[in-house]
């Protein structure tokens, strides 16, 4: 009996150890049971020892009945060279066995109760938070030899209710469950039934939470049938991988962005005017409007031109105010969206926790249990599948080792690319350029005339070629991309997004150039904002059928093409890049495009929802997963972070420099007679002003916000404030939680070594 | 106590009600679907097994690759031939109702990960997993490389002590990240 005063230090020891166990320190791990292994360690470690040191004659009868059953569990432990005996005592960790041990126990006094089941080996009592108590009381029983008479007994303090309520959370097979029942509550029972004595108010809030559930679970097909295109999208993303899925993704967000601008330009603009038409359209309808948006379209809704600069329904509706402000409006609330989105995404990416963190979780819990059709079990296996090597792909790098003279060879090929790239790219934007002020001396209309074609057909040229180059380059850039051989999917999409990204701020560029500076000074032109409006919509509209003929003819007909006449098996691969850099030349087309044509929006939608179909089509029938997958969760911020920079802060800036600088055409629009656009928002809020003294500080506020650089410059400042103390937070959490980590895996190590030390005092 | 479907007693069901996470309605359905299963002459016996071939070709488990671990989990047969009683089966739908607890869930969904019911899960029980998740056909499976790398990162991301395997409570810690695990560990009748 030396020993037991050595044990008994340990113990302590052990204990605090226990405390310091992983799954218990986590602070955001609610639903834990810290309690059950800590209490369990002590005893059960005193009672492994006990048997080490075999001549102690234990006073705990329980020690010898489960010896028989641990030397079962032993042999699967026996790894990592430890001495068998070390192997032992670890088994009995409490994390380990101190649920195996008990629930053995438990089952073994249930049949000496002569109970008629033949309870199976479970694996424990384990553990709500709020069962804690029993827990306690219920793991120090394991050890001692009638721990069933006082988990029953512990079950008899509680009220039938709750005694009920936890043995139910508890992990044991119904058979054990009942005979403890029996047992705990024998004295009881003409009370059992549920809620006999309970008050009334709990019966009530247990009905009401209970409803409330019911509730939830049928309202969440509902919730998740507004997700559009959710079906569609699972399997997608089950065939094609989160690269792909990004993609449609994307263009949901896009549809959402643009269905809230259409629907605020909608109540504010469209309608109000649509309700109080100034004039009525003259034009006939010949159907070459669709596509120009010249003649019956020019003076309609769609366009600046048309749009009154009086007051509607008597004096209330103000026509200029109401247009600055919606604009302005929209735009603000597409900001906040795409910084939500931003921070979102980036916050996806940047966690406090490992990012890769989440392959355990995965494979844990990803299987949906309740999927029980063959089809859909092939495709959530599909699924897992695909989405575990895209993760595992990024960790297995490529090992091969270049000589110097491949690399060399690697680097020239990039460089000629680059040059390559960079060259057509300015040769694009150079011939967009010319065209569009027309300084090849082409006489159109007199070819045009000659070839008995529909009047207005030249102004397509310019989106035409436009659509053309957008269509052509990116195919040239994929040449390149081919040419270069890059490894990893990642960067060989990164690396065209960029390209196509500098085509299309190129071009828009140059095109804005020629609406913002050489269209207003133009004085042939009646009404020059309605004159870009229509070029804008020529622009989207040509490239929308550019994108469709490119669907069905590029991707169908190189599908045919490679599959027979090149003989290659598989399909060609989805390309990411240049169909996401289109969404985003379109949307920003559409941005720029709502303050001279307020419909822009409808077009767009309509043009996204019939993209979705048809890509999703296109895809199914002509397009295979990428060989070697790669996971996109950066993809989407990426996507997102191009819409925000280059698209969304140059279409604002676009904006506010047309309306702070520009003169307004004369002769049409809300803002005819005015300097700048500007002014007519300043002048609606003296209006206000001058009519309803009592909406003073409207203007006031007005004040402040627009015309006060003092308040953007503090706001902002505030705002990098702020998101500089979260990272530092973020920062100070990281570093903790690694120093917890080091903590725990220490005193891991420490266990081991002190397993050891006893191992070797005992022998 | 008689156990056919007109015959399930009072007391058991509001037994059954009191020690599970089901309604009345789920017992009964539940009851049903069992007796479905049995043996004419069983019908009237109480503890009557139904043997793990039959429980397998119910709908809602036929096509899962777990089913048979999940028999052999909640079967409390001598033979562990994984064959399943009627309150067995109450049992497996408890643990995988709407109501049942994460704690519940994570604790089952732990042991039928074990495959070798050693008590932890190890690279053996790892593989098989993914094994399973994934499925056998060649396409899908992971190659031995990217096999490896799996079990690896599982270990580091999970294994917290570090004895190279993964227990009940690191389990547990895992699957309180995972915010959709508990809606879909579920199998309704």
């Amino acid at each position: 009996m030396d020993y037991n005063v050595d044990i008994c230090e340990t113990d302590i020891d052990y204990e605090n150890l226990a405390d310091g166990e992983p799954a218990q320190d986590f602070s955001f791990n609610p639903i834990n049971e810290p309690e059950t292994s800590t209490q369990n360690c002590p005893e059960i470690l005193e009672m492994e020892v006990f048997k080490e040191c075999t001549d102690v004659q234990s006073s705990r009868s329980s020690s010898t009945s489960d010896e028989s059953l641990d030397r079962e569990e032993i042999s699967h432990l026996q790894r990592h060279g430890w001495s068998a005996a070390t192997v032992k005592v670890l088994a009995s960790m409490p994390s380990r066995t101190a649920e195996l041990n008990k629930s053995r126990r438990v089952r073994y006094q249930a049949s000496s109760h002569e109970s008629p089941h033949c309870p199976r080996p479970v694996q424990g009592a384990s553990v709500l938070a709020d069962v804690e108590e029993i827990n306690t009381e219920a793991s120090n029983f394991c050890a001692a030899e009638n721990n069933m008479d006082q988990l029953v007994s512990s079950l008899q303090g509680l009220s039938v209710h709750e005694g009920t309520r936890k043995l139910r959370a508890m992990p044991l097979s119904l058979a054990d469950k009942i005979e403890i029942r029996k047992v705990a509550f024998s004295l009881k029972t003409e009370s059992s039934f549920i809620g006999r004595n309970i008050p009334c108010y709990t019966h009530l809030s247990m009905y009401i939470s209970t409803t409330w559930r019911h509730c939830l679970f049928s309202c969440l097909p509902v919730f998740s049938s507004f997700k559009l295109w959710h079906s569609a999208l699972k399997t997608l993303s089950g065939r094609y991988g989160t690269g792909v899925l990004s993609y449609f993704l994307f263009l949901r967000t896009l549809l959402f962005l643009n269905l809230l601008l259409f629907v605020i330009t909608g109540l504010f603009l469209i309608f109000p005017q649509a309700i109080y038409p100034p004039r009525s359209s003259k034009a006939n309808f010949s159907g070459i409007e669709l596509l120009t948006g010249t003649g019956y379209f020019s003076d309609s809704l769609m366009f600046y031109g048309y749009y009154s600069n009086g007051t509607l329904h008597g004096d209330q509706y103000r026509m200029p105010a109401a247009y600055f402000f919606t604009i302005g409006f929209t735009l603000f609330i597409i900001c906040i969206i795409l910084v939500y989105r931003l921070s979102k995404s980036f916050g996806k990416n940047f966690q406090v926790l490992k990012s890769n963190e989440n392959l355990a979780v995965k494979v844990f819990s990803c299987w949906d249990f309740k999927v029980s059709k063959k089809i859909s079990v092939r495709l959530q296996s599909e699924k897992i599948s695909t989405q575990l090597k895209e993760q595992l792909s990024e960790m297995i790098k490529g090992e091969d080792k270049k000589t110097c003279m491949q690399q060399l060879r690697r680097l020239i090929v990039h460089l000629l690319a680059w040059i390559a790239c960079l060259i057509s790219i300015f040769l694009g934007t150079i011939g967009v350029h010319y065209l569009s002020e027309n300084k090849f001396n082409f006489n159109f209309k007199a070819m045009l005339q000659a070839h008995n074609l529909p009047k207005d057909t030249e102004l397509l040229v310019l989106s035409a070629v436009v659509s053309g180059i957008n269509l052509l380059l990116p195919g040239f850039f994929n040449l390149c991309v081919w040419a270069e051989k890059y490894e990893s999917p990642g960067t060989r999409v990164y690396v065209s997004v960029f390209r196509n990204l500098l085509l299309k701020v190129s071009v828009i560029g140059v095109l804005c150039y020629r609406w913002l500076e050489r269209i207003p000074d133009n004085s042939t032109l009646e009404c020059w904002e309605s004159f870009v409006g229509q070029e804008l919509y020529r622009l989207l509209v040509m490239d929308f059928i550019v994108t469709v003929v490119y669907t069905f003819l590029g991707e169908f007909l190189w599908r045919v093409f490679s599959q027979t006449i090149l003989q290659k098996k598989r399909k060609p691969v989805f390309d990411i890049a240049r169909n996401v850099l289109e969404l985003i030349y379109g949307q920003t087309l559409t941005w720029i495009g709502v303050l001279f044509a307020p419909l822009l929006p409808a077009v767009q939608l309509i043009k996204l929802i019939v993209l979705f179909y048809m890509k999703k089509r296109s895809l199914i029938l002509n397009c295979q997963a990428s060989r070697k997958p790669w996971r996109a969760t950066q993809m989407t911020t990426l996507f997102i972070c191009i819409l925000w920079f280059p698209s969304f802060l140059g279409t604002v800036v676009t904006i506010i420099y047309t309306v702070w600088t520009i003169k307004p055409s004369e002769n049409c629009g809300p803002f005819r007679n005015l300097k700048t656009m500007f002014e007519g928002g300043q002048m609606s809020t003296r209006h206000l002003e001058d009519a309803h003294p009592i909406l003073k500080w409207l203007s006031w506020v007005y004040d402040c916000l627009v015309e006060n650089p003092v308040f953007l410059f503090l706001a902002s400042g505030v705002f990098l404030m702020v998101i500089y103390f979260q990272a530092q937070v973020v920062d100070g959490q990281r570093k903790i939680i690694s120093r917890l980590e080091k903590q725990i895996e220490n005193e891991g190590k420490d266990k081991k070594f002190l397993i050891a030390k006893l191992q070797d005092l005992c022998k | 106590m008689g156990t056919t479907a007109s015959q399930l007693s009072k007391e058991s069901l509001s037994e059954y009600q009191e020690l599970t996470f089901l309604t009345k309605q789920e017992i009964l359905l539940a009851h049903k679907r069992f007796t479905e299963l049995l043996e004419k002459h069983e019908k009237d016996q109480i503890d009557a097994r139904v043997p793990m071939g039959k429980i397998i070709t119910l709908p809602e488990l036929k096509s899962n690759p777990f089913k048979e671990r999940i028999c052999r989990v909640f079967s409390t047969s001598e033979q562990k031939d994984g064959s399943l009683t009627f309150e067995d089966f109450l049992d497996l739908l408890s643990a995988f109702s709407d109501s049942a607890t994460l704690e519940i869930k994570s604790h089952y969904a732990f042991r039928i990960f074990d495959f070798d019911d050693d008590g932890t899960l190890d690279c053996a029980d790892l593989e098989k997993l993914v094994n399973c998740l994934t499925g056998e056909t060649n396409d899908a499976k992971l190659s031995s490389t990217e096999m490896k790398q799996l079990i690896s990162n599982i270990l580091e991301e999970s294994d917290i002590d570090k004895d190279g395997t993964v227990n009940l409570s690191e389990f547990q810690h895992v699957i309180s990240r995972s915010p959709d695990f508990v809606s879909s560990f579920k199998i309704v009748l």
